[in-house]
């Protein structure tokens, strides 16, 4: 899983969009697909189809105004989470269905933390993220993470206790603030 | 953002271990301690405020955590989004038709590596026949298969001018070869933009197909060796593979009849005349018509004939690319037969044949 762009990467992405460059779209969609569509499947819990148009139309925002993205404001990887955090919502909403507006911001609500969540996984550093993989995904206790990483019992648990208080974070996040201002 | 663990000055080198078992929430809130940790965690959340408040907001974290779920995309959601994007908005510099089955071959293949679990790159992976001379049973792990590849595409670059890339430490390098081979494609795809004019049937937009056809063949003996789902390739696509195959089977016949190897009568055809034809019906997304020619080697391959075919033969259209890649036997690759059976035969050995060249 990528963990960071780095900024010159996003700078000739951007470059290359802006002229049309379709093998750069392809690069673009390559690197990012997974993340946005991640966040897409989560806040729409599942809907593959929503989910996949939101992901498209994420891409298709960009390609078609690549300016939108300001690589002077942050990484490139922020702007698609971003970006597609805010029209996942809005699918969400607009497909709302049954239920009073208090419950439909409560799904909101969930669905964009768990969201957070994922993004935050994603973006961590790998020590801290192959911590929490082999630990929750792997389902080994703290010796046999610590072995397989090459680390000692006590670095396994400093990581753990960091990545989730990081992860904590994430429920702490207001999807209507982002709309506007997570960038 | 909350404190790191290192440098809580509250309660240092409290008596009841308070310092040691705040450490410990982390490993505790995923179940991951020993028992005796576990009891004694609980026993000083009971007394200790901090960290029972701390202890609750990492459980609800833990609880966030899901698997990445990276092959859940639906298959062809790629093409889907690619397509959609140029719709809206037309490229400058498009990559040609010739080179986008590599390019999407190339990102499917990532994607499988991408989800493989560590010690699924130690997978025993058989290269069932066709290869090596079609010796079966030539072991060898992912690492091996990219490495294959990557020297597959290098000989590409080269036709395109491209400089020699820097090939990858090893013969099998594991995972370590995935990113060379990654980059290598990713040139490969930027380059053919210029040679947009070059033509759909040259030989570099062939060579271009030819390596998507193995990426697609190797990344189907990787899936199936760690018991992955792999979808057929995109319908546009897989119909360019597939008229790759037949056009290349006239050359194909008439080798195996220099060899001694053919079963039908050999008739060669007068001057100026195409001889007998096989009909050759391929069924599926990537399917069509095509018309074999089997007595003149040059003779093209065409979706019309103006005679009678002495023969046709139905197949998938992945049955008939696997039967190319020496993946499927002749015997079992049709779904239909009619007319003159030797011609048949020969016809399908000589597409199996494709796989040794």
């Amino acid at each position: 899983m990528a963990h960071l762009t780095p900024p010159q990467w996003d700078r000739d992405i951007r470059r290359r969009l802006e002229h049309g460059d379709a093998a750069a779209l392809s690069e673009l969609y390559d690197r990012f697909a997974t993340l946005a569509h991640g966040i897409a499947q989560r806040i729409l819990d599942g809907d593959e189809r929503a989910a996949g148009d939101v992901t498209g139309e994420v891409f298709a925002r960009l390609w078609e105004r690549p300016s939108a993205f300001d690589p002077a404001r942050g990484p490139l990887r922020t702007w698609i989470a971003a970006e597609t955090h805010r029209l996942a919502v809005a699918a969400l909403r607009e497909g709302a269905g049954p239920g009073t507006p208090d419950e439909t911001a409560a799904r909101v609500r969930a669905a964009s933390t768990a969201a957070r969540a994922d993004y935050i996984v994603g973006s961590m550093p790998a020590p801290l993220h192959d911590a929490l993989r082999l630990t929750r995904f792997g389902r080994h206790d703290c010796r046999e993470t610590a072995r397989r990483l090459g680390i000692t019992e006590a670095e396994t648990h400093r990581r753990l206790r960091l990545g989730l208080q990081l992860l904590s974070s994430a429920s702490r996040y207001d999807p209507d603030a982002a709309d506007g201002t997570d960038r | 953002m909350s404190s790191l663990p290192r440098g809580d000055a509250s309660a240092e080198a409290a008596p009841d271990g308070h310092q040691e078992l705040m450490t410990l929430l982390g490993a505790w809130a995923l179940a991951a301690c020993t028992p005796a940790e576990y009891e004694r965690v609980e026993t000083h959340l009971g007394t200790c405020a901090p960290c029972a408040a701390e202890a609750a907001r990492l459980g609800g974290a833990a609880t966030l955590l899901e698997p990445p779920r990276g092959l859940d995309m639906e298959p062809g959601l790629r093409e889907r989004v690619l397509a959609g994007c140029l719709a809206r908005r037309p490229a400058t510099r498009p990559v040609p038709e010739w080179a986008a089955p590599l390019d999407a071959e190339a990102a499917r293949l990532d994607a499988l590596l991408d989800d493989m679990a560590e010690h699924e790159w130690d997978t025993r992976i058989v290269l069932r026949c066709g290869e090596d001379g079609g010796r079966p049973g030539t072991a060898t792990t992912a690492g091996g298969v990219l490495g294959h590849l990557f020297m597959l595409d290098a000989s590409l670059a080269r036709l395109t001018g491209l400089p020699d890339p820097p090939a990858p430490r090893g013969a099998d390098t594991g995972a370590g070869a995935r990113g060379p081979w990654r980059e290598l494609v990713r040139a490969l795809v930027r380059v053919a933009a210029d040679r947009e004019g070059e033509g759909d049937d040259g030989p570099l937009p062939d060579a271009y197909r030819e390596c998507a056809f193995a990426c697609w063949t190797h990344a189907r003996d990787i899936a199936d060796a760690v018991d992955y789902p792999y979808a057929p390739p995109h319908g546009p696509h897989l119909r360019q593979f597939v008229d790759l195959v037949a056009r290349r089977l006239p050359g194909s016949v008439a080798r195996r009849r220099r060899s001694g190897l053919a079963q039908s009568p050999t008739r060669l055809a007068p001057a100026g005349e195409p001889g007998r034809a096989l009909h050759l019906e391929v069924e599926g997304a990537g399917g069509g018509d095509w018309f074999i020619p089997v007595d003149a080697p040059d003779a093209a391959v065409s979706g019309a004939w103006d005679g009678t075919p002495v023969a046709r033969v139905a197949l998938e259209d992945v049955v008939f690319c696997q039967l190319a890649a020496g993946r499927v036997p002749p015997d079992e690759a049709p779904s239909g037969e009619h007319g003159d059976r030797l011609v048949i035969r020969d016809v399908l050995s000589a597409a199996a044949g494709l796989s040794r060249l």
